[in-house]
């Protein structure tokens, strides 16, 4: 039964009373005793070789407690790529490694290669100043299809080359692909960028190192989405402290959006000089700092064909793609242009053909990797932008030409063409809910009243199709990652009957301490307040892989679930020895134990406290105390899917386009919390709008970031969007997790870039302008470039 | 180094600063108000938004030494006397106004000064009012939806 509170209310977030009244605690927000502050020195060139670096001016500055620089870590290891792909050719990927700090060469702008300690802030940003640093300036390689051509300049000169790998996907459906296409009665050909982005979540990053010396053990308070994850990439392969001597927590975080997954240097960093001063050691990211070293998002170069019957039957997709992955490999790197991206590449259709070539490529730029979507935006923007284009080149309206070729609801579980078992889905359902929602069908009135006022309107549309719930340890063990992708929780239930639940998930925004004792209090019958969320810290937490590809609720909830059925299971034996009975005897709803065919029951407060006061237990079948865990590893990635529409208006004077409305039908399986579901959607939407309209990390040919502040990159503002229509009632439930959920996360972020330009080139084209393609974002300047150049 | 005495949520509060000290590292740094929020550099983002003399004010943009013998509200001071949200935070919470919480203190302030000059935006007036706070986590939607029903308007809810 649904508790008050439980499964599927619109819940309000109890987090919120701390955030609303000044009471978050974030990393900058703690300030151990005897704190020092730490500030770096960055290059300020893309490429150079370090000559010499001097700091004994700077170490006599006033308040200077240390200085360090890459000679400090020459002897520890380096931060690794947590995916190996391996090459067309069998050739494990390029791996060079990446230091706490620059040693011998800087290699992107902001690339740390000193770092101060003082007693204050003002005192080592001063002290940054004075570091006499001679770094001989290189020619540096920016743009992917140079650093590909020639080895002239290389990013690391140890490798020989700047293509970190050379994949192909599925290489066995290589031949078959390339004859459909050369064969098919119709081909379409479209080259686009998909845009580099800054993620800028809105704290900027942040680590304080401790460090005990009665103890030994270390304390990393750190703006993460995973801190078991930093935990293990310290331990493991950093500094080699081990893990029992090392806490990671993250407390309140200020949004991450994939860029604080990662372990950054700068952890390392203030870790080591916490040890060596037995002082507390802390850093914060400015702005300015961020968008030089967070890891970027997407910039992808691609040429994608799609291949079909003159009827709009698609045959094959193949893509070609050129990734950055920057200066080094940041830890997912390497799986965000491949398997995050290349698996989806059949999107939510029959096609029976697919391949996919990525070449990685490292460039003098700020590493990039994962950002809100993670591949799966790359995937759907290409998908969905040739198949508009193949539906207009063969005169097919683009919601009927992707209609015809949708997996129907009875081939579940469906094989796709680009290796994924999709579990459920009904993409015809949502296209029927879309059509309805968007009044698709008063477009052409709406049309005519803009052109009234002089404005082309345009609609767009889309439907994808997403890979979520990243685990499964087996899939992706097979696809290269180098870790498992489960989740695990512990429920203890405390003898006074509340409960807390550790969790392996983090929450920066998503409302996990709200969401997830929804859940429990559904299965347990109680009080959804009673319930405790325990995330962020590694000494309290069994252990996690972290919040990031639209994954707590489907692998860490479901731990969640698992963990609270071991605690039914427990307490059913314990309320059946109270009530002297045998437990196949015993039910368990609505919080209550009771013997079946009799009036004898108890409540799951009553046998709480029995729990842990077993005066007269059989101690060889019933242990005292009320505490489970579960490690969840689900069967199979889960698969939201989801179709989208937009209209904008186009002032063919300016070329500014406006965003009239847009709508997004999404199937996340169960909900659990709907005002929360929404928020997420709504939230992925501006981000994916943001990407269409607005933002772009743009390095000029030196490798200088042209908008590397707030004040040059243009983050979406709340009178950049219209009202943002979400509904997410169809649901078909996923199969293999037991609460049915599938994620939600990044929907927002995949399904709205196409939805965008798709509108805009609409628009174009009903205003008599031969355009097929604008690249992202589609900037007044480009949008009037494209009608008028 | 400077003493400045500010009275900031009704209390008389001091601190000894350096002349360069910003008013938001004051209040973070010397009085422990981490409330208020850093989240740029350029004074574009707005999460360091609090009132000074009864103005909405960037405190990165302004000294504290400049502040001195000012009356401050901060995001602290903003709860009902029986520690309830006020209407403002109330309609947040109640509208999803907030994920991860970094800009919010910044976004109720801003709310609140928009409020006292107009008591009844439009939606688009309420856009235009909050050019000054980033959220990168809402879509502002809850946002919107949050300041209309502060200011005792109907919500055009998004549907669920």
């Amino acid at each position: 039964m649904a508790a008050d509170g439980g499964m599927g209310f619109a819940t309000k977030r109890r987090e919120d009373v701390r955030f609303l009244t000044g009471r978050g605690k974030y990393t900058d927000d703690y300030s151990p005793a005897n704190t020092t502050y730490c500030a770096f020195a960055r290059s300020t060139v893309a490429n150079g070789t370090i000559k010499s670096i001097d700091v004994s001016v700077a170490e006599e500055m006033p308040g200077v407690v240390a200085v360090f620089t890459g000679e400090d870590f020459v002897e520890v290891g380096g931060n690794p790529a947590g995916w190996a792909i391996v090459s067309r050719d069998g050739d494990p990927m390029k791996e060079p490694k990446r230091p706490v700090l620059a040693h011998g060469k800087v290699r992107h702008v902001g690339d740390a290669y000193a770092a101060v300690i003082a007693e204050s802030l003002a005192e080592a940003m001063d002290a940054v100043e004075a570091i006499e640093a001679d770094i001989e300036e290189l020619d540096a390689v920016v743009n992917m299809a140079d650093a590909l051509a020639n080895n002239d300049v290389l990013v690391h000169d140890e490798i020989g080359t700047n293509q970190c790998f050379d994949w192909g996907w599925i290489e066995d459906n290589r031949a078959a692909t390339d004859e459909a296409i050369k064969n098919a009665p119709h081909v379409t050909t479209l080259e686009l960028v998909n845009n580099r982005l800054v993620p800028n979540a809105m704290e900027p990053r942040c680590s304080i190192g401790e460090y005990d010396p009665g103890t030994g053990d270390y304390k990393l308070t750190t703006t993460s989405q995973n801190p078991h994850l930093t935990r293990l990439l310290i331990s493991a392969f950093v500094m080699g402290i081990p893990e029992n001597k090392l806490t990671v927590h993250a407390p309140d975080v200020g949004g991450g959006f994939g860029s604080k997954i990662y372990h950054y240097g700068e952890e390392a960093l203030v870790l080591a000089a916490a040890k060596k001063l037995g002082r507390p050691v802390k850093w914060t990211s400015t702005r300015t700092e961020a968008f030089l070293s967070d890891a970027h998002g997407r910039d992808h170069v691609t040429k994608i064909e799609l291949a079909c019957e003159k009827d709009g039957t698609f045959i094959a997709f193949r893509t070609e793609t050129m990734a950055n992955v920057g200066a080094y490999l940041s830890n997912f790197s390497t799986a965000t242009p491949t398997f995050l991206h290349g698996t989806l590449m059949a999107g939510n259709y029959t096609v029976p053909n697919v391949y996919v070539n990525v070449k990685a490529v490292f460039t003098n730029t700020a590493p990039v990797d994962a950002y809100r979507g993670a591949g799966r935006p790359e995937a759907t923007f290409s998908l969905e932008r040739v198949i508009d284009k193949a539906a207009r080149e063969l005169g097919i309206n683009p919601v009927e030409i992707r209609r015809k070729n949708f997996v129907k609801p009875d081939q579940y579980p469906f094989a796709s063409a680009a290796g994924l078992e999709y579990d459920s889905g009904n993409y015809d359902a949502l296209m029927d809910g879309l059509e309805k929602h968007a009044d698709l069908a008063g477009f052409e009135a709406r049309a005519a009243e803009s052109a009234k006022n002089g404005k082309l309107r345009g609609l767009g549309v889309n439907s994808y199709i997403e890979a979520c719930g990243i685990a499964p340890s087996n899939l992706v063990g097979v696809l290269g990652s180098r870790v498992g992708l489960y989740d695990a929780a512990t429920v203890r239930v405390n003898a006074t009957g509340n409960i807390s639940v550790m969790v392996g998930a983090h929450s920066h925004g998503q409302g996990h301490e709200t969401a997830f004792p929804q859940v429990v209090a559904d299965m347990l019958g109680v009080d959804p307040m009673s319930v405790e969320i325990v995330h962020g810290d590694t000494s309290k937490i069994p252990f996690g892989m972290g919040t990031y590809g639209s994954r707590s609720l489907a692998v860490c909830g479901s731990a969640v679930y698992r963990a609270t059925e071991k605690i039914i299971k427990k307490a059913t034996l314990i309320a059946a020895h109270m009530m002297e009975d045998s437990a196949e005897n015993v039910d368990f709803a609505d919080g209550e134990f009771s013997v079946k065919g009799t009036n004898k029951k108890v409540g799951f407060g009553e046998v709480a406290l029995k729990a842990y006061i077993p005066h007269d237990f059989p101690i060889e079948d019933i242990e005292p105390g009320l505490e489970e865990t579960a490690f969840y590893d689900p069967a199979n990635f889960t698969y939201p899917s989801g179709a989208y529409a937009c209209e904008v208006e186009v002032d063919p004077d300016t070329g500014k386009v406006d965003i009239c409305s847009m709508v997004a039908m999404d199937d996340f399986g169960n909900v659990v919390n709907p005002m929360i579901v929404t928020g997420q959607v709504q939230g992925g939407l501006a981000q994916g709008i943001g990407q269409a309209l607005l933002e772009h990390g743009v390095y000029d040919e030196n490798g200088q970031l042209l908008s590397g502040s707030l004040m040059d990159y243009a983050m979406p503002r709340a009178d950049d969007f219209p009202n943002l229509v979400v509904d997410h009632s169809y649901a078909t439930e996923c199969t293999h997790n037991p609460i049915g959920v599938k994620g939600c996360g990044e929907a927002g972020a995949i399904g709205s870039p196409p939805t965008v330009v798709n509108a805009v080139v609409d628009a174009l084209q009903r205003g008599g302008h031969d355009v097929e393609h604008i690249d992202m974002p589609v900037s007044p300047a480009r949008v009037w470039e494209a009608m008028n150049g | 180094m400077p003493t400045v005495t500010m009275n900031i949520n009704g209390r008389q509060m001091s601190a000894n600063v350096e002349n360069r000290t910003l008013l938001v590292a004051a209040l973070r740094e010397d009085l422990n108000l981490t409330g208020t929020h850093v989240g740029c550099d350029t004074s574009q983002c707005g999460a360091c938004l609090v009132h000074v003399n009864g103005k909405a004010v960037k405190s990165c943009t302004m000294l504290a030494v400049e502040a001195d013998g000012a009356d401050v509200e901060t995001i602290e001071g903003q709860a009902n006397a029986d520690g309830s949200l006020n209407v403002i935070q109330q309609a947040f919470q109640d509208h999803h106004g907030l994920q991860c919480g970094f800009c919010t203190p910044g976004m109720v302030m801003s709310a609140a000064a928009l409020l006292k000059e107009n008591p009844k935006p439009t939606e688009a007036e309420i856009r235009n009012h909050l050019e000054g706070n980033i959220c990168r986590c809402t879509g502002y939607q809850g946002i919107v939806n949050a300041i209309m029903a502060a200011s005792g308007q109907s919500v055009a809810m998004a549907a669920e």
